[in-house]
């Protein structure tokens, strides 16, 4: 069952899902990483709550003009223009209010979701005897998915996807470099603009599969996951997409195959897991790596100062700074230093001095900002300018050996 | 020379640093993977005003907030008045740079003053007017008195900082400590504060200032301490404001001609 | 109304929704404050896997473990998201937004894969609450509030909100000075010898002790808009904290009560003869009110705004 899930062998409603929801996972991830980039994350958590009105008003206007309501078309629609209306609410709080921006989206998320919940408990009383189902909505599900449901959602997960992919070297741009990217003249609000504008698709599209709660895992987590392995913008952004069209094609396919399996939970779950491994075990910004890395990097540092200290006969305070003298067998158990020790100790100090030269010398300014206290001389300069320096210190004179 | 010798030294030298208001021994801060401060000695001297001075991002504010225990240094410690930190933060007064706070917090001028008599009304110790007394005494001691009611983001750069600096007064500190703060203000707030500072010092209190203008350095303060990762220099203005020293410290961030207008020690 | 109807039906829930209303929204001003306020979002978010997991392990449905099991879910989102953001160097929104969604997930699939059709356990009823079934079946009138034996059978959700409130209080008042300072100027405060992490962390533990509490008796999304919407709304209105503080409550008993009311009788009054969700109506209400401050309010810009 789940071999062939993931092999498309559900039948056409279940292939047609799964491949719109990895459209909709490619876009996703795509379109997230720019509003991550911007800072701007949580953003999608409010206009994925303010979906929910926008989808109770399409049903009672539906229901009004004499339709049955559940024309999903419909109802995307209505999402489409509550979200709309609760981003321009956030943009009104934060531009023309003290409020700041995380206490705009608090409160447009929580009010609107809370009417549109209302709302809700109305059309239950109303079409009662009518099963209205609007309460997928919420967690989404794609279980008995109508055939044009299906389509809508391949349809519409493949079109957001091409919109990303034709509107990204801009986007790109402006996400790495607002201001570089306005002096080279691109129109950074209006970008921003289509940016939300994609947001509110990719949320719109996902209304049905994974939920509105769930929609923003769909946009925040790939692109965190992504930022692990790369400081490049354009490799984050594509590593996004491939992420999110992952997880979303993972998680689709396997909650196909069962019937006690959520599409929206096990989609953000696949995602997650993703995440959690590149948090521990990314080789650049992972926490195992950062680690041992500080490890390293601290241990570097009161060695450092350690011989310093010795050279300069100034007393050492650290008692760690002291245990890894006396582990590196460079000061003896009573404290003074071994002949290995001192002979180090020297080499320290003289390559401190060697900074003091290059660092007054206003001739190798750009190997003097690269100065850190640590940074040894040849990795900076060439022999040769070391020697130079060397004879303008006159010899080893001043150095205690 | 031997590392024994070195140690009775180091006995001197700890004596010494008993002495003084603001004693730093060794201390490295990291962001990350680069050393903003590296190994860093500083003793400030009692009673002097001192300027902490050195290129952007050499370190400076982030010496005092590692000395304030505001950042955790990578190694190093700090002694205040020859003791812990801890034990002496009644005797310090901090005035962080006034870009540090959300000035659209809902206060006014007077409520952010009582905030430096904390450590007096502690949690629970109901305000008496003697405490507002004492607050507005410092607004007045900076100019600012009229301006007590007022709500702090109506205040001009200049008047935030005499603020800051009225706050730092209430603490009735000995030893003051502020980061920038000529930073942004208009000169009559410059002259205001500087005229309070020289006070403090008439009292016999000590003041070290994080400062930027080296055009200044010579007029308004006693000693320096020149910077920039690793330290470059301290001393008496006299002594330790040399060519050579800005040179060392600044490199190629300084022109000839920059130095050859400032008021500098022979050196 | 008389009291014979309204002491049973209405006090009670009207009562809780106030309460719970005011818990959130006083430790609610300083998360605004703070920029923090998404925490509440985000508490409220992991309420689902917290119970869930507490009815995984006692196997009943019971208010205590259910609270322990929210309030462990909550002290392991505010940890994750500060492990987040502090190892992987992520920003604050994005690391909340991660830990969030995925925790809610794995409460609505651990919900799907348990078999919950025999108690009251659902998805529905962790968003809305349930206010308007907290009726005090033993009151017959306003003289039940002198009747022990009446009193006995009042809903639990309310002593429960009450201690709660009682608690949020009693934190607000005792560490007023260091939650101000603090605030304001972390550094300044740190300078002090303030602890200003563990503050933070008090106020975010208080906050969703406070969630917890409310989440109980009313449904999560009141939570997140009474985190937030009535102390937004109180910033507009004065310059001084305390005095926020003091509107702060204000808005939020007049969101509860317009709220419940509203959605029990407004329906009635247009014709129909439902109620609807008093959760959702509080939540809307709580935002009109924060609409008018934000139109209307004297200290709604941010500078240049009138004194007092």
């Amino acid at each position: 069952m789940w071999l062939e899930a993931l092999t498309l062998q559900l039948g056409y409603n279940a292939t047609l899902v799964t491949l719109g929801a990895m459209a909709l996972g490619i876009a996703a991830g795509v379109t997230g990483t720019f509003l991550f980039l911007r800072k701007r994350a949580l953003v999608s958590d409010a206009i994925s709550h303010a979906t929910l009105p926008g989808v109770g008003i399409a049903f009672m206007l539906m229901v009004a003009l004499g339709g049955d309501g559940r024309s999903l078309i419909g109802l995307l629609l209505g999402s489409a223009a509550s979200a709309g209306f609760g981003l321009l609410c956030i943009g009104w709080l934060t531009k023309y209010t003290r409020l700041a921006e995380d206490a705009a989206i608090g409160a447009v998320l929580s009010v609107f979701f809370g009417f549109g919940i209302v709302l809700l408990t109305i059309i239950q009383n109303l079409s009662a005897g009518r099963q209205a189902g609007l309460e997928s909505f919420l967690l989404g599900s794609t279980a008995g998915m109508l055939w044009n449901d299906a389509i809508i959602i391949a349809v519409g997960g493949t079109l957001t996807l091409l919109l990303v992919v034709a509107m990204r070297r801009p986007m790109t741009l402006v996400a790495f470099d607002p201001e570089y990217a306005a002096a080279r003249g691109v129109n950074v609000d209006r970008i921003d603009l289509a940016i939300m504008a994609l947001v509110m698709a990719v949320t719109v599209v996902g209304l049905k599969i994974v939920g509105l709660i769930l929609i923003v895992a769909m946009l925040i987590i790939p692109p965190v996951t992504a930022r692990f392995w790369s400081d490049r913008t354009d490799h984050v952004v594509i590593l996004s997409g491939v992420l999110g069209g992952a997880a979303a094609y993972i998680g689709a396919a396997f909650s196909a195959s069962a019937p006690a399996l959520p599409t929206g939970p096990i989609i953000v779950l696949v995602s997650f897991a993703f995440f959690a491994a590149s948090l521990l075990f990314a080789p650049g910004r992972g926490v195992l790596a950062a680690v041992l890395r500080h490890r390293r990097f601290q241990r570097r540092v009161h060695m450092r100062q350690g011989l310093l200290a010795l050279a300069q006969a100034q007393p050492i305070y650290e008692g760690y700074t002291l245990r890894l003298l006396k582990s590196a067998g460079l000061v003896q158990a009573d404290g003074v230093a071994t002949d290995r020790g001192k002979a180090r100790a020297a080499k320290a100090l003289r390559d401190e001095k060697r900074w003091e030269l290059v660092r007054a010398d206003q001739a190798m300014e750009g190997a003097a900002a690269l100065y850190d206290g640590l940074r040894d001389l040849e990795t900076v300069l060439t022999a040769d300018q070391i020697a130079e320096i060397d004879i303008k210190l006159g010899g080893p004179q001043g150095v205690p050996v | 020379m031997t590392v024994a010798l070195a140690t009775e030294q180091g006995i001197a030298a700890v004596d010494l640093i008993a002495e003084s208001p603001l004693a730093i021994r060794g201390m490295t801060v990291s962001y990350g993977e680069k050393p903003a401060v590296f190994s860093v000695d500083m003793t400030v001297a009692e009673g002097a005003m001192t300027a902490i001075i050195g290129p952007n991002g050499a370190g400076k504010s982030t010496l005092l907030k590692a000395a304030l225990g505001v950042i955790k240094p990578l190694a190093g410690q700090a002694t205040v008045f020859g003791a812990s930190l801890k034990t002496q933060r009644a005797r310090i007064a901090y005035v962080p740079q006034r870009a540090s706070v959300d000035w659209d917090f809902p206060t006014r001028v007077l409520d952010v003053v009582m905030m430096g008599l904390y450590r007096e009304l502690g949690l629970l110790r109901r305000v008496r007017a003697h405490h507002i007394d004492k607050a507005t005494d410092c607004l007045d001691r900076v100019g600012m008195a009229d301006f007590a009611d007022r709500q702090i983001g109506q205040l001009s750069g200049g008047q935030q900082q005499r603020v800051f600096l009225a706050r730092a007064l209430a603490q009735g500190a000995d030893l003051y400590l502020l980061d920038e703060p000529f930073a942004g203000v208009d000169a009559a707030t410059e002259k205001a504060i500087i005229s309070v500072l020289k006070s403090l010092i008439d009292e016999g209190k000590t003041v070290v200032a994080v400062h930027h203008d080296l055009a200044t350095v010579t007029e308004y303060f006693d000693h320096v301490f020149l910077i920039n990762t690793r330290k470059v220099a301290e001393g008496p203005v006299s002594e330790a404001f040399t060519s050579g020293n800005l040179i060392a410290a600044y490199g190629g961030r300084l022109a000839t001609a920059q130095i050859d207008q400032l008021d500098l020690a022979a050196g | 109304m008389s009291g014979a109807e309204f002491v049973p039906l209405s006090l009670t829930p009207l009562l809780i929704g106030v309460f719970s209303a005011i818990a959130c929204a006083l430790p609610g001003n300083f998360l605004v404050l703070r920029r923090q306020a998404l925490i509440g979002d985000a508490i409220s978010h992991v309420v689902l896997p917290g119970i869930v997991v507490a009815f995984l392990v006692t196997g009943v449905v019971s208010a205590w473990p259910m609270m322990i099991g929210a309030a462990l879910a909550s002290l392991v989102a505010v940890g994750l998201i500060e492990a987040i953001r502090r190892l992987g160097k992520i920003e604050p929104g994005a690391a909340m937004g991660v830990t969030f969604t995925a925790m809610f997930a794995g409460g609505v699939l651990l919900l799907e894969q348990t078999d919950t059709s025999s108690v009251h356990l659902d998805v529905e009823h962790a968003l809305y609450g349930n206010l308007e079934s907290l009726i005090w079946l033993d009151a017959i009138g306003w003289e039940s509030l002198l009747d022990a034996s009446a009193l006995a059978g009042l809903p639990d959700e309310l002593l429960r909100i009450f201690m709660t409130l009682i608690g949020v209080c009693l934190f607000i008042g005792l560490f007023w000075r260091p939650l101000k300072v603090s605030t304001f100027d972390p550094g300044f405060a740190e300078a002090l010898g303030m602890r200003t992490g563990l503050i933070g962390l008090s106020l975010v533990v208080v906050a969703a002790v406070a969630a917890v509490a409310a989440f109980d008796a009313v449904g999560s999304i009141i939570v997140i808009a009474m985190f937030i919407c009535p102390p937004a709304a109180a910033r507009m209105m004065t310059n001084q904290l305390g005095k926020q503080i003091g509107w702060s409550v204000v808005f939020a008993m007049l969101s509860a009560i317009l709220g419940y009311v509203l959605a029990g009788y407004g329906p009635l009054w247009l014709g129909a003869n439902h109620a609807v969700s008093a959760a959702g109506m509080i939540a809307t209400i709580s935002g009109l009110l924060l609409a008018l401050a934000a139109i209307a309010g004297p200290c709604r810009h941010r500078s240049g705004a009138p004194a007092h």
